[in-house]
């Protein structure tokens, strides 16, 4: 069984790029790296697999879509994803249900932070169901060369440090009023290059 | 270049891990929702798996889900590796992962747990999986999950803290000994599932990634690293953990948990204890220790 071999064209006729080498330890790599991520926030989790993405995806923004998304997780993709490559890429590997709602999305994925839409139009999951919230995946362009924030909560010892580069000025503003509906709220996995950087729902960030 | 899935379970017929992969992306997004909102219980379409519920069917299908060719996995059962429960899903591991397997809790990267947390500290990176037989701490007070559901949402946990105080005005204490419900993060109530009391102080600020799966109830639910776990208590009736007068009969240890043991049909007991990685270490380290001593004062 070579999974490599697969190949498909998207609706415009252009080869689709391939998924997975190895489908099932590719994505448990990928998903220890996002649950080390998730557990410990703030923290620089490179992904030891690499492949070919599709445009404008990063390998680890790839790499984090074929593992957690399904015919079960509606997504809504920002414009830029939305009108690339990527797109198909998605619906063909996923089989992914996307969606032009963000209030209703499972997961939302964006490629082009400084025009996403505003963090309170992502769906903050229900008060008896607070798991049922949007998880953003957020491309960014650095994760050490952006403005310098201070971290803190649970999966933090103390304190840390994130310097994202890419994010919208209202960002972190946005960002506070989220904890504010705590335990409801979206959470959020960054993304750059090849390493992933979890932001979950617990964490407050002064910038 | 890795072998694939698919050369490595040729044969059996298996899924790496037992589980399919559709199976895996439901229970891995649970997971990380359940860290995002740390003791809230996450439902999640569990599985049948082939042991009976009871035997750890929740915390297998986290497992099977976290686990990875590259890890080393522990499992336990009342803190001993060699008891009936541990030995088979240790083996059902061993069949559908190939995975390899340690008794000592220092090089695992997962431990699957029945009811202890181990006694040696827990390093950052490492995964406890517990098993859980009843995930709602609230259900003896209120069996509706409709409203155990909204005294969650409302963070309504007066009814816990009576049952409480209930045991304060019988006999004097908090009786509850083992699954002592504790506040995580300040918000959630959680069931840390049947560990004695004396292991909830572990939880707190744990390096390690903790996670609960309960296979009947179906629900996963988290306590990240460094977080607040606290157990409830009165600030007259503070919350405190067993302690013995003796010490372990095998290894001499004053400070971890004991259980009793009958030796003869005469009433004649020891206490021993309940770790058995972390009692076996010591009596290693013992063995080895009083030649060294014995040299030092030769010289």
């Amino acid at each position: 069984m070579t999974l490599q071999s697969i190949t498909a064209t998207s609706s415009d006729g252009t080869l689709l790029k391939p998924g997975f080498a190895d489908p099932v330890f590719d994505a448990q790599a990928v998903f220890r790296a996002a649950l080390l991520a998730t557990a410990y926030p703030g923290r620089v989790i490179p992904l030891d697999r690499s492949f070919v993405a599709p445009r404008p995806f990063s390998p680890a923004t790839a790499a984090l879509c074929l593992t957690l998304m399904d015919f079960e997780t509606p997504a809504w993709l920002d414009r830029q994803t939305a009108s690339s490559e990527a797109s198909a890429w998605l619906r063909f590997h996923c089989g992914l249900p996307l969606i032009e709602e963000t209030a209703t999305a499972r997961f939302a994925v964006v490629t082009d932070a400084l025009n996403m839409p505003r963090l309170f139009e992502f769906h903050s999951g229900e008060i008896e169901y607070p798991d049922r919230s949007t998880t953003l995946l957020i491309q960014v362009k650095s994760f050490t060369e952006g403005p310098v924030t201070t971290w803190s909560g649970p999966g933090i010892k103390d304190n840390t440090t994130g310097a994202i580069d890419g994010l919208p000025f209202w960002f972190w503003s946005d960002w506070d009023l989220n904890s504010e509906f705590y335990p409801r709220g979206i959470d959020v996995i960054f993304s750059c290059g090849n390493a992933l950087m979890g932001l979950p729902r617990t964490i407050k960030v002064e910038a | 270049m890795t072998t694939t899935a698919a050369q490595v379970h040729k044969e059996d017929g298996y899924n790496f891990a037992y589980l399919d992969e559709q199976t895996k992306r439901m229970i891995r997004r649970s997971l990380l929702k359940a860290l995002s909102i740390p003791g809230y219980q996450v439902p999640f379409g569990g599985r049948e798996m082939p042991l009976a519920y009871g035997w750890g069917t929740g915390g297998i299908q986290v497992t099977a889900s976290v686990i990875g060719p590259d890890d080393v996995l522990k499992v336990i059962d009342q803190g001993a590796d060699d008891t009936t429960n541990a030995v088979s899903i240790r083996r059902f591991f061993q069949t559908v992962c190939d995975v390899s397997v340690t008794e000592s809790t220092a090089e695992a990267t997962v431990v699957q747990t029945r009811h202890r947390v181990p006694e040696t500290p827990l390093k950052e990176g490492q995964v406890l999986v517990y098993q859980v037989p009843r995930p709602e701490p609230l259900s003896r007070m209120e069996p509706r999950e409709t409203e155990t559901r909204k005294m969650h949402a409302y963070a309504e946990y007066g009814a816990m803290q009576v049952t409480l105080y209930e045991d304060v005005a019988h006999f004097g204490r908090i009786a509850k000994t083992y699954d002592y419900p504790a506040i995580v993060n300040g918000r959630h109530l959680m069931s840390p599932s049947p560990i004695p009391k004396f292991d909830n102080p572990k939880m707190e600020n744990n390096p390690a990634i903790q996670l609960f799966g309960a296979g009947r109830e179906k629900r996963i639910y988290a306590v990240p690293p460094y977080t607040s776990v606290r157990s409830l208590d009165f600030d007259d009736h503070p919350f405190e953990v067993q302690t013995w007068k003796g010490s372990c009969a095998l290894c001499g240890s004053t400070t971890s948990y004991l259980d009793e043991m009958i030796t003869d049909d005469r009433g004649s007991r020891m206490f021993v204890c309940s770790d058995t990685d972390f009692c076996n270490t010591r009596q290693a380290e013992a063995a080895s220790a009083p030649d060294d001593k014995a040299a030092g004062e030769d010289a």
